[in-house]
C-alpha cells in the first residue's frame, strides 16, 4: 500500500491536525451507526460503508475552496459528511425520512447537496466520471476557477466511458481531479483479477494526464498530493488522475459474505495503516493533544452521530404524495 | 447500562435467518468490529461484528437455531463493570426502529397451494421436486454446460464470488475457469465479446449482476446480437442469453430497480422470457441455450429464494412463446408475467371468495407473446385486467389491450384494465416504495370494475 513516491511531509499545525482528526472520526462513528441501524432495519437496501477509506476524502477536502464541486459513486457517506453536510440529514436520507437530504426518495446511494456542490451519489458503476467532467467542463465554459472532484473505484476504473472521458477531459482541459480510491477490491474481485496492469494511476499517460500514486491511508500525503493536483487543475492545465492506495475494512455492502479475503489481512491493515490512528499517534506523540483531550473529542462525536440517529429515527416517513413530485421540474 | 444485540438484517430482502455459529461465550470482553456470530442468509454465510465495546452477558439464542427473524435480541451485552445479573435490565429495542426493512411482498408463493391444471409440459404422474427459482436456474444452466461444450457462463461475480445473488454457486467447481469467467466491470465490454464469440457459434450465456447495468451493454444487444442475422441475410446468428435480475428487489433506489422487459420486447431479432416459477425458470432457460437466437431472459430477485414444484425429470425444457394458464376460471381473464403473477394469483384468491373465477394466464415468454391463449381465454371471459411492475407507458399491457381491441373488439363487456408499477423513478423511502409498486388490491379493484361489481 505503500506510495509510489512518498510526499513530502508538509509542515502541519496541531489545528490542522484536530481537524482531519474529527472528521475521520466523524465518519468512522457515522457509518458504524449506519452499519448497526442496517441490522435493526432502521436502514434498507444497499448500504456501502466507508471505514477504513476516511483519509481521502478528508485530505483532498481540505485542498477544495468555496465553489468546487464533488461527484462520487454508492460509497458516498464519508463525502457528503467531510464536504459539510449536515449529519443529521444525512441519516435522515439513510433511513428514508422526510427530513434527509432527498425528502427519503434517494437513500443511501443517492444524495445530494446543491448548497455543498455535491453531485450525487451513483449507482452505476464509472457514471460519476463523464458527469464529474462535466461539472468541470461547465466551470470552463463559464471561465471562473472552480475544480471538480470525480471520486471512483478500483473497479470502476476498468469502465470503457472513463477512457473516453479521459481523452475529452485532457483534449478540452477540463478542471477535474480524478480520484481513483483503489481499495484493492470490486465487490469480491480483488484488483489483480481485473485489471491488466496493476498501477491505475499512469492510465492517463496515453491522454496526457499526469497522474500519481499516494498512500491513501495517511491524510497528510493525500493532502499534500491533492494540493499538487488541485493546483494544477485551478491553473487550466487541465486534468490530474490521484491514485489512492486505500483499503475498506468492512463488506462491500452490507450482504458481504468476505469469502474473498482473510480475516488476518483486513486486521494487518486496521493495526497497521488505519488513518485515524496514525493522525492520533501525530498528535500525541507530537505533545499537540493529550489522550484525555482526545476522549473528549471522542465523546463529542460520539454524541453528534447518536443525535443524528434519534433525529434520523424521529423523522417521519415522506409524506404520500411526494411519491408524485419532483419527476418534472416547473417550466417557467 | 446493559443492551440488546439484535439479529442483524444482512441483506436488502433479510427477514430471518440461521444464528449458525457464535464466536464468542459469556463473559467474553468485545470491542467494536470483533466478529461475534456466523450467521446465515438464504444467500451467504457472513459475520456479524460488534458495533459497541462490552462484556457479552449472556447469549440468548443457541448456536444453531433457525428462522430467527431480524430484530430478535440474540444476546447481552454489559458495559464494563456490570454483571450478568443485571441482563434482565436490558431496555428492549426502540420499538419505531425495530420494524424491518420492508420487503414489499409476500415471502411464499400462494400459488403452489391453488389447485391448477398441471403444466402442458409435463407428462400426467412425473414425478415432482421442490426447489428454489435460484436452484432451478442453477441446474439449467449446468445440465446445457454438461451437455455442450460450447456452452460458457461469463459475468461479474459469477466464478470464485459464487455469484452476486448465488445463482452459479458450486459452478466454478465443476465447470472450471475457462467456462465460468469472471469479467471486470465492463459491460459494454464483455458483452460485445461474448456476442464476438456467439458469432463465431459458441453459446455465451451473458449474467448481468442486474440489468440496470446491461444499460452499459444494450447497444450490443439491441444492434449487434439483435440485428446480425438479419443484415447478414441469414448468414450469421448469434445464439446467447443475456440473463440476470430486472425489477425491483427491496429498497435499492431508483437506479437498481428498474423493469426493463418493455424495453426488450419491443426488439425484433430479441426473443424475451420472464419467468415466475421455479419450472418455469428452468425449464425456459434451457431452451433459450438451446436456441439459435439472443435471448433476453429477465429474473427476478424477489423470486430468486421462492420454492416451487419443479419436474424431476433428466432434460425437462419449456418452449419460448408459449403462456401458461395458472387457474381456469370464467369471469375474466388476468394476464401477467415475472412477479406480476404474484399479484395476479393473490388477487384470484381474493376474488374467488368474491365468488369471482378469474382466468390467471402466465405469459411467461414477453417476445414472442402468446396472443392466441390470451384471445382463447378473453373470448370465454369477456373481460381483462393485465399486471405487470414495469411502467405504464407502453407497457405489455398497453399492447395486449390493442391486440384485443384489434382482434376481439366484439367479445369484450368492458375496457381492459392495465395494472402497472406508478410512473415514477423507484422511490427509496419504504412508504414511497410500496404504493410505487403495483398491488394486489390494485388488482382486485381492477377486476371488480371490469366486472362492474
Ligand atoms: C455498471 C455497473 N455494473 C455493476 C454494478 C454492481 N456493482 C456495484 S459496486 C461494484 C463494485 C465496484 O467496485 P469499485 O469500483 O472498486 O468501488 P468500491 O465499491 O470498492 O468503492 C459492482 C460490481 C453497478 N452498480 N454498476
Ligand atoms: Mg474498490
Amino acid at each position: 500500500m505503500a506510495a509510489k513516491k512518498p510526499a513530502a511531509k508538509p509542515n502541519i499545525s496541531k489545528e490542522e491536525l484536530l481537524d482531519h482528526y474529527r472528521e475521520m472520526l466523524l465518519i468512522r462513528r457515522f457509518e458504524e451507526k449506519a452499519g448497526q441501524l442496517y441490522g435493526m432495519g432502521v436502514i434498507g437496501g444497499f448500504c456501502h460503508l466507508y471505514i477504513g477509506q476516511e483519509a481521502v476524502v478528508v485530505g483532498l477536502e481540505a485542498t477544495a475552496k468555496d465553489g468546487d464541486q464533488r461527484i462520487t459513486s454508492y460509497r458516498d457517506h464519508g463525502h457528503m459528511l467531510a464536504s459539510g453536510m449536515d449529519p443529521k440529514g444525512v441519516m435522515a436520507e439513510l433511513a428514508g425520512r422526510k427530513d434527509g437530504y432527498s425528502k427519503g426518495k434517494g437513500g443511501s446511494m443517492h444524495m445530494f447537496s446543491a448548497e455543498k456542490n455535491f453531485y450525487g451519489g451513483h449507482g452505476i458503476v464509472g457514471a460519476q466520471v463523464p458527469l464529474g467532467a462535466g461539472l468541470g467542463f461547465a466551470n470552463r465554459y463559464r471561465g471562473n476557477d472552480n475544480v471538480s472532484f470525480a471520486y471512483f473505484g478500483d473497479g470502476a476504473a476498468n469502465q470503457g466511458q472513463v477512457y473516453e472521458t479521459f481523452n475529452m477531459a485532457s483534449l478540452w482541459k477540463l478542471p477535474v481531479v480524478f480520484v481513483i480510491e483503489n481499495n484493492q477490491y470490486a465487490m469480491g474481485t480483488a484488483m489483480k483479477r481485473s485489471t491488466s496492469t496493476p498501477d491505475i494511476y499512469t492510465r492517463g499517460q496515453a491522454f496526457g494526464i499526469p497522474g500519481e500514486a499516494v498512500d491513501g491511508m495517511d491524510v497528510l500525503a493525500v493532502k499534500a498530493a491533492g494540493e499538487k493536483a488541485v493546483a494544477h487543475a485551478r491553473a487550466g492545465n487541465g486534468p490530474y488522475i490521484l491514485e489512492m492506495k486505500t483499503y475498506r475494512y468492512r463488506g462491500h455492502s452490507m450482504s458481504d459474505p468476505a469469502k474473498y479475503r482473510s480475516r488476518e489481512e483486513v486486521q494487518k491493515v486496521r493495526q497497521e495503516k488505519d488513518p485515524i490512528d496514525h493522525v492520533r499517534d501525530l498528535l500525541v506523540g507530537g505533545k499537540h493533544a493529550t489522550e484525555d483531550e482526545l476522549k473528549t473529542i471522542d465523546k463529542e462525536i460520539k454524541a453528534v452521530v447518536n443525535e443524528s440517529a434519534k433525529f434520523a429515527q424521529d423523522s417521519p416517513e415522506p409524506d404520500i404524495s411526494e411519491l408524485w413530485t419532483d419527476i418534472y421540474a416547473e417550466v417557467s | 447500562m446493559a443492551t440488546n444485540i439484535l439479529m442483524p438484517a444482512l441483506s436488502p430482502t433479510m427477514e430471518e435467518g440461521t444464528l449458525a455459529k457464535w464466536l464468542v461465550k459469556e463473559g467474553d470482553t468485545v470491542a467494536s468490529g470483533d466478529i461475534l456470530a456466523e450467521i446465515e442468509t438464504d444467500k451467504a454465510t457472513m459475520e456479524f461484528e460488534a458495533v459497541d465495546d462490552g462484556v457479552i452477558g449472556k447469549l440468548l439464542v443457541a448456536e444453531g437455531t433457525e428462522g430467527v427473524k431480524v430484530n430478535t435480541a440474540i444476546a447481552v451485552l454489559l458495559e464494563d463493570g456490570e454483571d450478568a445479573s443485571d441482563t434482565k435490565a436490558a431496555p428492549e429495542p426502540q420499538a419505531k426502529a425495530a420494524e424491518p426493512a420492508a420487503t414489499p411482498v409476500q415471502e411464499t408463493a400462494p400459488a403452489t397451494a391453488t389447485p391448477r391444471p398441471a403444466m402442458e409440459e409435463v407428462p400426467a404422474g412425473t414425478k415432482m421436486k421442490t426447489m428454489t427459482v435460484r436452484e432451478a436456474l442453477r441446474e439449467a444452466m449446468s445440465e446445457e454446460m454438461r451437455a455442450n461444450e460450447d456452452v460458457y457462463l461469463m459475468g461479474e461475480e459469477v466464478a470464485e464470488y459464487q455469484g452476486a445473488y448465488k445463482i452459479s454457486q458450486g459452478m466454478l467447481d465443476e465447470f472450471g475457469p475457462k467456462r465460468v469467467i469472471d469479467t471486470p466491470i465492463t459491460e459494454n465490454g464483455f458483452t460485445g465479446i461474448a456476442v464476438g464469440s456467439a458469432f463465431a457459434g459458441l453459446r455465451p450465456i451473458v449474467e448481468f449482476m442486474t440489468f440496470n447495468f446491461a444499460m452499459q451493454a444494450i447497444d450490443h444487444i439491441v444492434n449487434s446480437a439483435a440485428k446480425t442475422l438479419y443484415m447478414s441475410g441469414g448468414q450469421m446468428g448469434c445464439p446467447i442469453v443475456f440473463r440476470g435480475a430486472n425489477g425491483a428487489a427491496a429498497r435499492v433506489g431508483a437506479q437498481h430497480s428498474h423493469d426493463y422487459a418493455t424495453w426488450y420486447a419491443q426488439v425484433p431479432g430479441l426473443k424475451v422470457v420472464m419467468p415466475y416459477s421455479a419450472a418455469d425458470a428452468k425449464g425456459l432457460l434451457k431452451s433459450a441455450i438451446r436456441d439459435p437466437n439472443p435471448v433476453v431472459f429477465l429474473e427476478n430477485e424477489i423470486l430468486y429464494g421462492r420454492s416451487f414444484e419443479v419436474p424431476d425429470l433428466d432434460d425437462f425444457t419449456v418452449p419460448l412463446g408459449r403462456a401458461r394458464i395458472w387457474r381456469q376460471g370464467s369471469d375474466v381473464s388476468i394476464v401477467s408475467f415475472g412477479i406480476g403473477m404474484q399479484y395476479a394469483l393473490e388477487a384470484a384468491e381474493i376474488l374467488a371468495k368474491d365468488g369471482i373465477e378469474a382466468e390467471v394466464i402466465d405469459l411467461r415468454s414477453i417476445r414472442p407473446i402468446d396472443y392466441e391463449t390470451v384471445l382463447e381465454s378473453v373470448r370465454k371471459t369477456n373481460r381483462c385486467v393485465t399486471v405487470e411492475e414495469g411502467f405504464p407507458v407502453c407497457s405489455i399491457g398497453n399492447h395486449l389491450s390493442a391486440t384485443i381491441m384489434m382482434q376481439a373488439f366484439d367479445y369484450l363487456d368492458a375496457p381492459v384494465i392495465n395494472c402497472t408499477g406508478k410512473d415514477v423513478p423507484m422511490p427509496y423511502a419504504a412508504n414511497l416504495e410500496k404504493l410505487a409498486l403495483v398491488t394486489t388490491q390494485e388488482v382486485v379493484d381492477a377486476v371488480k370494475s371490469v366486472t362492474y361489481r
